[in-house]
């Protein structure tokens, strides 16, 4: 019998904003799945799409980038570059046989504990409908 | 025991001890003394103290009386909603779907009561009509309201229904509002942005608000500009109420002996704007007038420059040093030390830390973990610090709460150990785990080991990195010579910070020498030779006249700006910071007849005349001022902010002249914020005749036989309207610096969308410039009237003098780094990079071969990696976040 899927989602949060807003959910103790893994990065802006496409190559089974609100980013535009580079990330992800719905990119301001953990469980029941990563707990070799 | 929550505005509860609100500072509880069973009496209760496992709770606390000396006092108590239960006809206090702005608030607050649901407090149903009503309590010469401008409403009635528009694109939202008075930079593009979205603005001001049937809907009775009456219902309305300075308030400013205005503002001088009645107390932010939050940081900075000019003798005299050991060269081998934390029971009470323990030990790299009960702790630090020196550890994990809070104090630790500080990885085993898997403990232990792991992993991969120390010049350079240059040179001068000030011209004064008052009667040209004069004999300053920059180079701490003098003399000035003041330029109309028309000037001609007493003045008996003129349209989509204060004050001065005079002004939107109200009521006291153009098209200005006629439409008696008018004074507005342009791309900042330098953070960071060191004041900044010139130059020079007043700065070793071996100089990152920190490079390698590369200036770089993102390299990393480091998280978590 096939244990039961326990998936990982890993979120690069930004230090201002999705990092500030996930220390503010644990001091609100509000409730999310645990399924989160998170990297903290110091601007969205950071994450290369190749990342992402390693963590899914790596066996995550979904892969999310928080960042600022639109007009908030600490360093002036990371978070739209973040933006503009998702559609590229869609595009590799469809090129390696991932479903799209595997990556999330996100904005929210760092108050806004309760929209992050709503949107870490809304990411978690998508992981589920979609079934284990096929790379889960294997190693699918390097990323290019 | 539960009572309301003033932080939610009483919209749910809090417990007697509990934490203020979620940004809090400090983030710890409070006890309630009122409340709390134990301290008001009623009860024995201890509960909170016998479940603190830090005994940090101690009953017997209790207030203080401390006496400090000090040279000066900054008071910045700021002002208070206004109240308007019992006013009015409302139904605020009775009808329970009427509520404040600031009640809004915290229900669109995703950490507010209904986390962000716009639910009716009548019944807890989806709000589908929303109405604001604006000026409740301003703007109200009724005895229980207040005459003057709260001068933040408007904006924050629009933020609101742009966040419940957003929220719910089904909502219908309508705002009442007499003017709206967006009047900031950007704002007038935001209100048009609410305008797109579908939010109506309706000009009229109701009455009251009446229910509509049981059901807890609302009626509103209005008069629409064109005569007709309505009525219409709402399930929500929102009242935005004004703000008010209070009682304790006003018994602090008697205490300290400070003189209050009209309405218990602070009284201040427009020249001196942060300064009391009373030598060394300053004020900054709403005590002395409506302010918004960007215009309250910026008199914060300012009234912080002006108390350290004053007590600039006793600089540094109560300031300590840190000492430290020098820092051990790293060791071949990694060993890792790894302490768990308990948090006290905040952590282990979820996360078996038994199981991370045995998990975590095995780990090839780490050599030891220790658990421990508050990692904070003094006795714990002091433990790190000897397990370092005794076991030899070399990197350090510490699985306790947030970086964001911690990271800081533990790199102090280990570099008082004797270990590079940024040998350190945090795993945030608190926030992000045991608090927020409470209820799942075996999931969050495992989590737990993951993240451990992944930072395990990360620490690994760290090397020593010595932050760079850069020497400052403590000099400044202040380019541009109008009243703002002139005060922040000024005040840095006082503060004992040398200053070279680039002017343009000739002359020293800008636009500040056409003016002959400030919005409160001060006289602006006496006040403008006191300045010269103390500029050009101050032994700290240095003028250059008919100066210009050419170049400019360096970095905070040392800048290097070539300019060129009077006598075609290049020179090159280094400093420590700069400050941009180099104004803007009054706009010249093109309009209304202007040029053409003898009787048509523009309001700054209009004053000359007028303080000349030219006949065309002196015998003139039919004034109309026309509003707005090359502001607020398709190419300046800005507000000017100073010209509606200034029509309405030389219309009062025309009707003080002779009441017989026919005095029009033509508007759009009458933005006399804030205080200056006072002016729009005594211009109506006076008879001044107002006429609103808004909605049905410009005026139109005509000359036939030297008698000039302006046809408006009516909005009252609704036709057309014709006016002979003696004279046509044209309100024309403030244009940026034609040359911004390229002073920001010397200095390597931007301009915004209509030509003025763009600040860091419009809110939180209004005078700094996105390049560390330099800054921005006046003018340059947006239009503004000379007494927020004033404050801004202070507030630069307060934020230069934080730079200016250290002979070295320590560099946050957080950079990109360029990888030589992989880089090929594609440049992508260039292109990418906020900051301009990264500029091509051609090297030359022993064989003669040319390379293409890239080069970090360190001290532009601010660490944001949005070059590592773009590099297809990967040739460039940010330290601490390195592709590798982030790549090893990722492959711990999913091993
Ligand atoms: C048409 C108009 C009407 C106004 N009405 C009012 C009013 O009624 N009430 C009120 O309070 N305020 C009013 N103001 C605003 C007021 O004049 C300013 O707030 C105040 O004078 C401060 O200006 P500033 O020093 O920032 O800029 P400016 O006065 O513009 O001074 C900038 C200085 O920098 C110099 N400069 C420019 N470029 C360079 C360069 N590249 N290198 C070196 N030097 C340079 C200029 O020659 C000038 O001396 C008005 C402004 C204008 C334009
Ligand atoms: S006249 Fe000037 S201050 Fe008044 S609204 Fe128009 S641009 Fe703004």
């Amino acid at each position: 019998m096939r244990p039961e899927h326990k998936p990982k989602i890993i979120a690069f949060c930004c230090n201002w904003c999705g990092y500030a807003a996930a220390d503010l959910a644990g001091i609100q103790r509000i409730q999310y799945p645990d399924s989160l893994r998170i990297i903290r990065v110091m601007c969205s802006g950071m994450v290369h799409p190749e990342m992402v496409l390693h963590a899914l190559n790596k066996g995550a089974d979904g892969v999310m980038i928080i960042g600022c609100q639109l007009g908030e980013c600490h360093y002036i535009d990371g978070n739209e570059k973040a933006m503009a580079r998702a559609e590229l990330i869609d595009e590799l992800l469809e090129d390696f046989g991932f479903e799209n719905d595997r990556f999330l990119i996100t904005r929210l301001s760092s108050s806004e504990s309760e929209q992050f953990a709503r949107t870490v469980g809304t990411m978690h029941k998508r992981v589920l409908e979609l079934g284990p990563n096929p790379n889960s707990n294997q190693d699918n070799g390097d990323t290019p | 025991m539960a009572t309301p929550d003033e932080h939610n505005r009483r919209l749910s509860d809090r417990r007697a001890i509990h934490i203020a609100y979620a940004q809090a500072v400090p983030l710890t509880y409070c006890i309630d003394s009122d409340l709390c069973l134990h301290l008001n009496g009623t009860g024995h209760c201890s509960r909170c103290s016998d479940a603190c496992p830090a005994d940090a709770v101690d009953f017997l606390m209790s207030a203080q009386e401390n006496t400090i000396r000090v040279g000066a006092i900054i008071m910045a108590p700021g002002f208070s909603p206004y109240n308007p239960q019992g006013k009015g006809s409302w139904g605020y206090g009775v009808l329970d779907n009427v509520i404040t702005s600031p009640e809004m608030e915290r229900l669109l607050s995703s950490c507010g009561p209904t986390s962000g649901r716009l639910l009716r407090p009548s019944d807890n149903r989806p709000v589908k009509q929303l109405a604001f009503i604006q000026c409740i309590g301003s703007r109200d010469p009724h005895p229980c309201g207040h005459g003057y401008c709260s001068s933040v409403c408007c904006m924050t009635a629009i933020k609101e229904a742009m966040i419940a528009r957003d929220n719910d694109c089904e909502l219908e939202v309508t705002v009442f509002y007499s003017d709206m008075r967006t009047h900031g930079k950007g704002f007038d593009r935001y209100f048009q942005r609410a305008s797109d979205k579908q939010i109506r603005f309706t000009r009229c001001r109701p009455h009251g608000i009446e229910p509509a049937g049981k059901d807890g809907a609302l009626r509103v009775r209005t008069i629409n500009e064109q005569g007709r009456q309505l009525e219409e219902t709402f399930d929500l309305i929102v009242l935005s109420v004004g703000l008010e300075i209070q009682e304790p308030t006003i018994q602090l400013a008697s205490l300290a002996g400070i003189h209050l205005g009209p309405e218990h503002f602070a009284s201040t001088s427009s020249f001196q704007p942060v300064l009391s009645s009373k030598k060394g107390i300053y004020i900054c932010g709403a005590f002395s007038g409506p302010k918004n939050i960007s215009l309250s940081i910026e008199q914060g900075s300012a009234a912080a420059a002006a108390a350290a000019s004053l007590l600039m003798s006793r600089r540094d005299t109560k300031t300590r040093k840190l000492r430290l050991p020098p820092a051990q060269p790293p060791a071949a081998a990694v060993k890792t030390g790894v302490f768990l934390c308990h948090c006290g029971n905040n952590i282990s009470e979820t996360i078996n830390l038994e199981t991370v323990r045995k998990q975590i030990s095995v780990l090839k790299s780490v050599s030891h973990v220790e658990e421990v009960l508050f990692g904070c702790s003094q006795d714990t630090r002091e433990l790190i610090i000897d397990l370092v020196r005794s076991l030899g550890l070399n990197r350090i994990v510490i699985a306790a709460c947030s970086p964001k809070t911690h990271e800081a104090l533990f790199r102090r630790t280990i570099r008082e150990a004797g270990l590079n500080e940024y040998l350190l990885e945090m795993a945030n085993i608190r926030n992000h785990d045991s608090w927020v898997h409470a209820l799942d403990p075996d999931a969050a232990t495992d989590k737990a080991v993951d993240l451990i792991k992944m930072a395990v992993a990360a620490v690994m991969l760290k090397r020593p990195v010595t932050a760079n120390t850069a020497a400052v010049k403590q000099t400044a350079l202040v380019v541009g010579g109008g009243v703002t240059g002139m005060t922040a040179a000024i005040n840095l001068a006082d503060q004992g910070f040398p200053v070279d000030l680039v002017e343009k011209t000739d002359r020293l004064g800008g636009n500040g020498l056409n003016l002959h008052r400030t919005w409160n009667g001060e006289h602006v040209p006496p006040y403008i030779k006191k300045l010269q004069a103390q500029v050009l004999d101050h032994p700290g300053i240095t003028v250059h006249f008919c100066a210009t920059v050419l170049d400019a180079g360096g970095h905070a701490g040392n800048f290097h700006t070539t300019i060129r003098d009077h006598k075609e003399h290049r020179r090159i000035i280094t400093h420590g910071a700069g400050i941009i003041a180099v104004g803007g330029k009054r706009s010249l109309p093109d309009e209304y007849g202007y040029g053409k028309i003898p009787g048509v000037v523009a309001a700054v001609e209009f004053d000359a005349l007028h303080i000349y007493n030219d006949i065309r003045v002196s015998r003139g008996s039919s004034f109309v001022f026309i509003q707005c003129v090359g502001s607020r349209d398709e190419t300046h989509n800005y507000c000017s902010r100073v010209c509606c204060t200034h029509s309405v004050q030389s219309a009062i001065e025309l009707k003080k002249e002779d009441p017989n005079r026919q005095v029009y002004i033509l508007f759009r939107e009458m933005r006399t914020y804030g205080l200056r109200e006072s002016l729009y009521n005594r211009a109506l006291e006076l008879g001044v005749i107002f006429i609103n153009y808004e909605q049905f098209g410009k005026p139109k200005v005509k000359s036939h036989d030297e008698q000039i006629t302006v046809e408006v439409w009516d909005h009252i008696l609704h036709r057309p309207l014709h006016i002979m008018a003696d004279m046509i004074i044209l309100a024309s507005g403030i244009l940026p610096n034609p040359d911004a342009g390229r002073l920001a791309s010397l200095f390597r900042v931007n301009i915004d969308e209509d030509g003025f330098f763009q600040e860091a953070h419009p809110k939180l960071r209004p005078v700094d410039l996105p390049t560390d060191g330099l800054f921005v004041a006046g003018l340059a900044h947006a239009p503004k009237p000379i007494e927020e010139s004033i404050s801004q130059a202070l507030a630069a020079s307060a934020r230069a003098a934080t730079l200016l007043s250290q002979k070295e700065i320590c560099l946050d070793a957080v950079k990109a780094v360029v990888d030589d071996k992989h880089c090929d100089g594609c440049a992508l990152c260039i292109d990418v990079c906020p900051y301009q920190a990264i500029t091509p490079l051609e090297t030359i390698d022993a064989d003669g071969e040319q390379h293409k590369l890239v080069a970090v200036d360190t001290m532009r770089c601010t660490g944001c990696g949005i070059c590592q993102g773009t590099c297809p390299k990967r040739a460039i990393n940010v330290v601490d976040f390195t592709y590798e480091q982030l790549t090893a998280k990722i492959e711990a978590a999913l091993n």
